[in-house]
C-alpha cells in the first residue's frame, strides 16, 4: 500500500439498494495515487454496480465518495428508502451530492465500459478527439464561427499524439467500430486518457479477449499507468491479468466486501476460495 | 506521416455559392412573373424556406438524435413575430379590422425613417433575426422539461407543444398581439423587394429568401463542423459514452433544441415573407411532417441531403407533378382519371419507393463534398 502518497479515491460505507436487493453493501476502499486496484468478485458481486456509483450513474442509498480529497459523492436513505433502508450506517451521511458523470470527469475521473460504446459512426481520430471537447475554452459562437482555431488545431494534435502513443494512428482515419476487438478496448482506453485522467477506471477491460490479447493489454495497463501517471481502478474476471498488475484486491461477494489486500494474500485468502468455488455444504 | 490541420478555406465552395446567388440574381431579373418559366422562381423561394427548416430539423433530428416534432410552431411563432414588427402604420389597422393592434412598431418603417431607404432592409433583417430569437426564447422554455425525454416521447410532447402553440395564436383573447384566427397581411414582403440605383431596378423577391437561407445554412455547417457539432453527433451516437467522456447532456440538448429552433424561427419569417400572408392554421402538424419528409428523403444526417430534398420536394408538388391535378401530363392527356388529387396519389407512391427502397435517402449520411472528394480519389486511381 502507498500511504505515503495523497490518497486519490476514497469510498465509505457506500449502499445501493434497488428495492429490497442489496447490490452493493457498506463498501469502503481507498486508492493512492499510482496504484492499481481490482475489484473482483463472482457474477453478480455488485462490482459494476459499484463501479456506476463512483462514476456517477447511479445515486448511491449511502454513504459518500471522495475525490482527492474533496466530497464529491454523498447520500443517505430517503423517501421510500428511508424504511426499506437494510444498511448499518443510517444518519451517518447527511447531505445530498449526486452529480452527473460528465461533472465527475471534468474532476479528473474518466472510465471506460463493459461492453465497448466507441461512438459508431466516427473514425478513431474523431472518437479521440471527441472526448478532448470538454478542455474546450469556446463557446457556442466562437467555436461556430471559427475564432477557436487555435484551440481546434491544439486539440487535433493532443489526440494524434495520443494515438501515436497508444499505437492506433495506422488506423487513424478508420470507423471505429471496424477495428479488432482488442484494438477497440485499446481506442476506448485512449479515449478516456484524453480526458486527462487522474484516475482511470476499466470496467472488465479483458472481457472476450483471447490470452494473448490478454497479455498485451496487462503489458498496456502498466505502461500507461507509468507514462500518463494516473491511477488505475479495475474490475476484471481474468485472474492472471488482475494478480500480475494489481498493487490491492478487494474482493465482493453478494455485495459485501469479504476480503482485501495484496494478490499474494488474497490468493490465500480462505474466504475467496470459498466465494469461488463454494462452500460445501456441513454434511 | 503529419497531419495537416489548418484547415484550408474552401475556395471552391465559395465560389459555387456565390455562382449559384449570381445565377438567382439573374433570374430574378429575366423571369417575369407573366413568364411560363416562374414557376422556377417559386419553387426557389419556397424551396428555400423549406430548405432552411428541412436543414434546421436535421440539425436536431439527424446530428442530436433528438426526435423532435415541434418544427411547424416554431415556425409559426417566426412567421408572426417577423409579421407583427414589419407591418407599416398605414396598413395596421387594415389588418387588425376587428382588434385594437397592441403593437404599434414596425421595424422597416421605423428605421427607414432614420436610415433612409437602407433603413428598410436592415430592418427587415432585424425583425427575421428577432423572429429567430423568439422561436429560440420559447424551445428553451419548454426545453427544459421537455428534453428529459427520449425518443417517441419527446416526439409526442414537442408536437403537442406545436398545436397548442396554434390554438394559443388562434386565441381571440390575444387578437390585439396576434389578429385571432384572421390572418396577417401587408408586412413587408419579398414581391415588394427591390433595390433602385438611380435607374437600374433590380428585382430582389427571389435573391433575399435565397440569399437568408444560404446564409444560415452555412452557419449551421459551420456548426455542424465545429466542437459542438461533434459533441451532438456523440449524443446521437451513444449518449452514456458522451455523458462519461465529460459532455454535459442537458447543457448540449439544449443547445441543439434551440439552435434549431431559432432557424426554424427565420424560416418561419421567410415563409411569411415569401407567401405574403401569416396564418397560424397553415402551420399545423402536416407542415411538421413534410418537412421530414424531405429529411428522410435527402438522407438523416447530410445536410446537402436536406437540401437537395427540400428543392425535389417542392419542385415535385408546385411544378413537375402539377399536369396530373389539371388534365395532361407528360402529354398524356387523361382528364377522367388526371384529376384534382391525383398529384397526391403519385406523390404518395413516389415517397413510398423511396422509403421501402432507398432507405438512407438521397445522400445517406454524406454531404456532396464527400461525394465530389471521392470522385476524384477514384479517378486518380484509375489513372496510376
Amino acid at each position: 500500500m502507498r500511504k505515503d502518497r495523497p490518497c486519490v479515491l476514497r469510498v465509505e460505507d457506500v449502499t445501493m439498494q434497488f428495492g429490497g436487493v442489496v447490490a452493493v453493501n457498506d463498501f469502503s476502499m481507498e486508492e493512492y495515487e499510482g496504484e492499481i486496484v481490482a475489484i473482483i468478485g463472482p457474477n453478480g458481486a455488485g462490482k459494476t454496480t459499484a463501479f456506476n456509483v463512483i462514476t456517477g450513474v447511479y445515486a448511491p442509498t449511502n454513504g459518500r465518495v471522495s475525490f482527492n480529497g474533496s466530497k464529491v459523492i454523498e447520500n443517505f436513505p430517503k423517501g421510500k428508502m428511508k424504511k426499506g433502508y437494510l444498511g448499518e450506517n443510517a444518519g451517518k451521511y447527511t447531505e445530498t451530492l449526486e452529480p452527473t458523470p460528465d461533472k465527475l470527469t471534468a474532476l479528473g475521473m474518466a472510465r471506460t465500459f463493459q461492453n465497448i460504446r466507441l461512438w459508431p459512426s466516427m473514425s478513431v481520430f474523431e472518437n479521440v478527439l471527441i472526448a478532448k471537447h470538454m478542455k474546450r475554452t469556446s463557446n457556442l459562437f466562437s467555436a461556430t464561427f471559427g475564432a477557436n482555431r487555435a484551440e481546434e488545431i491544439r486539440q487535433r494534435e493532443e489526440a494524434d499524439a495520443l494515438l501515436e502513443t497508444v499505437g492506433l494512428s495506422d488506423v487513424r482515419n478508420e470507423l471505429a467500430t471496424s477495428l479488432p476487438y482488442g484494438k477497440q478496448r485499446r481506442l476506448e482506453i485512449a479515449r478516456a486518457l484524453a480526458t486527462e485522467p487522474k484516475l482511470l477506471l476499466l470496467d472488465e477491460p479483458a472481457a472476450g479477449m483471447n490470452p494473448q490479447e490478454t497479455v498485451e493489454l496487462t503489458r498496456f495497463i502498466a505502461e500507461i499507468r507509468d507514462q500518463f501517471h494516473v491511477s488505475i481502478l479495475l474490475i476484471e474476471h481474468h485472474m492472471d491479468l488482475v494478480m500480475d498488475i494489481s498493487d490491492r484486491i478487494y474482493v465482493l461477494d453478494f455485495g459485501k466486501m469479504i476480503a482485501h489486500g495484496t494478490p499474494t494474500e488474497i490468493q490465500a485468502n480462505e474466504k475467496v476460495i470459498d466465494a469461488y468455488l463454494g462452500v460445501a455444504d456441513d454434511a | 506521416m503529419k497531419q495537416e490541420y489548418r484547415k484550408k478555406t474552401s475556395w471552391g465552395a465559395l465560389l459555387a455559392v456565390l455562382v449559384f446567388l449570381a445565377v438567382v440574381l439573374w433570374l430574378d431579373q429575366i423571369i417575369k412573373p407573366t413568364n411560363k418559366m416562374y414557376m422556377l422562381l417559386t419553387v426557389l423561394q419556397k424551396g428555400s424556406v423549406y430548405a432552411l427548416a428541412a436543414v434546421s430539423m436535421n440539425l436536431l433530428n439527424g446530428y442530436t438524435g433528438l426526435f423532435s416534432l415541434g418544427h411547424a410552431g416554431f415556425m409559426l411563432i417566426g412567421a408572426y413575430t417577423y409579421a407583427i414588427f414589419t407591418i407599416p402604420s398605414s396598413a395596421r389597422d387594415a389588418v387588425y379590422q376587428y382588434f385594437d393592434a397592441a403593437v404599434r412598431f414596425s421595424f422597416p418603417e421605423a428605421l427607414s425613417g432614420v436610415m433612409g431607404p437602407a433603413g428598410t432592409a436592415v430592418g427587415v433583417l432585424i425583425a427575421v433575426i428577432l423572429a429567430g430569437l423568439m422561436a429560440a426564447f420559447f424551445a428553451w422554455l419548454i426545453g427544459l422539461p421537455v428534453l428529459r425525454l427520449k425518443s417517441d416521447y419527446l416526439a409526442i410532447a414537442t408536437l403537442g407543444f406545436a398545436e397548442i402553440i396554434r390554438a394559443i395564436f388562434q386565441w381571440q383573447k390575444l387578437g390585439p398581439i396576434t389578429n385571432g384566427s384572421n390572418l396577417l397581411k401587408n408586412f413587408a414582403r419579398t414581391s415588394k423587394f427591390k433595390l433602385e440605383l438611380g435607374d437600374t431596378k433590380l428585382v430582389l423577391s427571389t435573391f433575399v429568401p435565397v440569399l437568408i437561407a444560404t446564409i444560415s445554412i452555412i452557419i449551421i455547417v459551420k456548426l455542424v463542423n465545429s466542437t459542438y457539432g461533434r459533441a451532438f453527433k456523440a449524443i446521437r451516437d451513444d449518449e452514456i459514452a458522451a455523458e462519461a467522456m465529460g459532455i454535459n447532456l442537458a447543457k448540449h440538448k439544449m443547445l441543439s433544441f434551440t439552435v434549431s429552433s431559432f432557424f426554424a424561427g427565420v424560416s418561419g419569417a421567410m415563409m411569411a415573407m415569401v407567401l405574403s400572408i401569416a396564418q397560424a392554421s397553415n402551420f399545423k402538424s402536416a407542415m411538421t411532417y413534410e418537412i421530414l419528409l424531405m429529411v428522410v428523403l435527402g438522407g438523416i444526417g447530410s445536410t446537402s441531403g436536406s437540401v437537395i430534398g427540400s428543392f425535389l420536394f417542392v419542385a415535385a408538388s408546385e411544378w413537375w407533378l402539377r399536369g396530373l391535378d389539371s388534365g395532361s401530363f407528360l402529354g398524356i392527356s387523361a382528364p377522367g382519371i388526371f384529376r384534382n388529387g391525383f398529384r397526391l396519389v403519385v406523390f404518395s407512391i413516389i415517397i413510398m419507393i423511396v422509403v421501402l427502397f432507398f432507405r438512407k435517402g438521397i445522400m445517406g449520411e454524406r454531404e456532396i463534398s464527400d461525394v465530389l472528394r471521392s470522385r476524384k480519389k477514384k479517378a486518380g486511381g484509375t489513372a496510376k
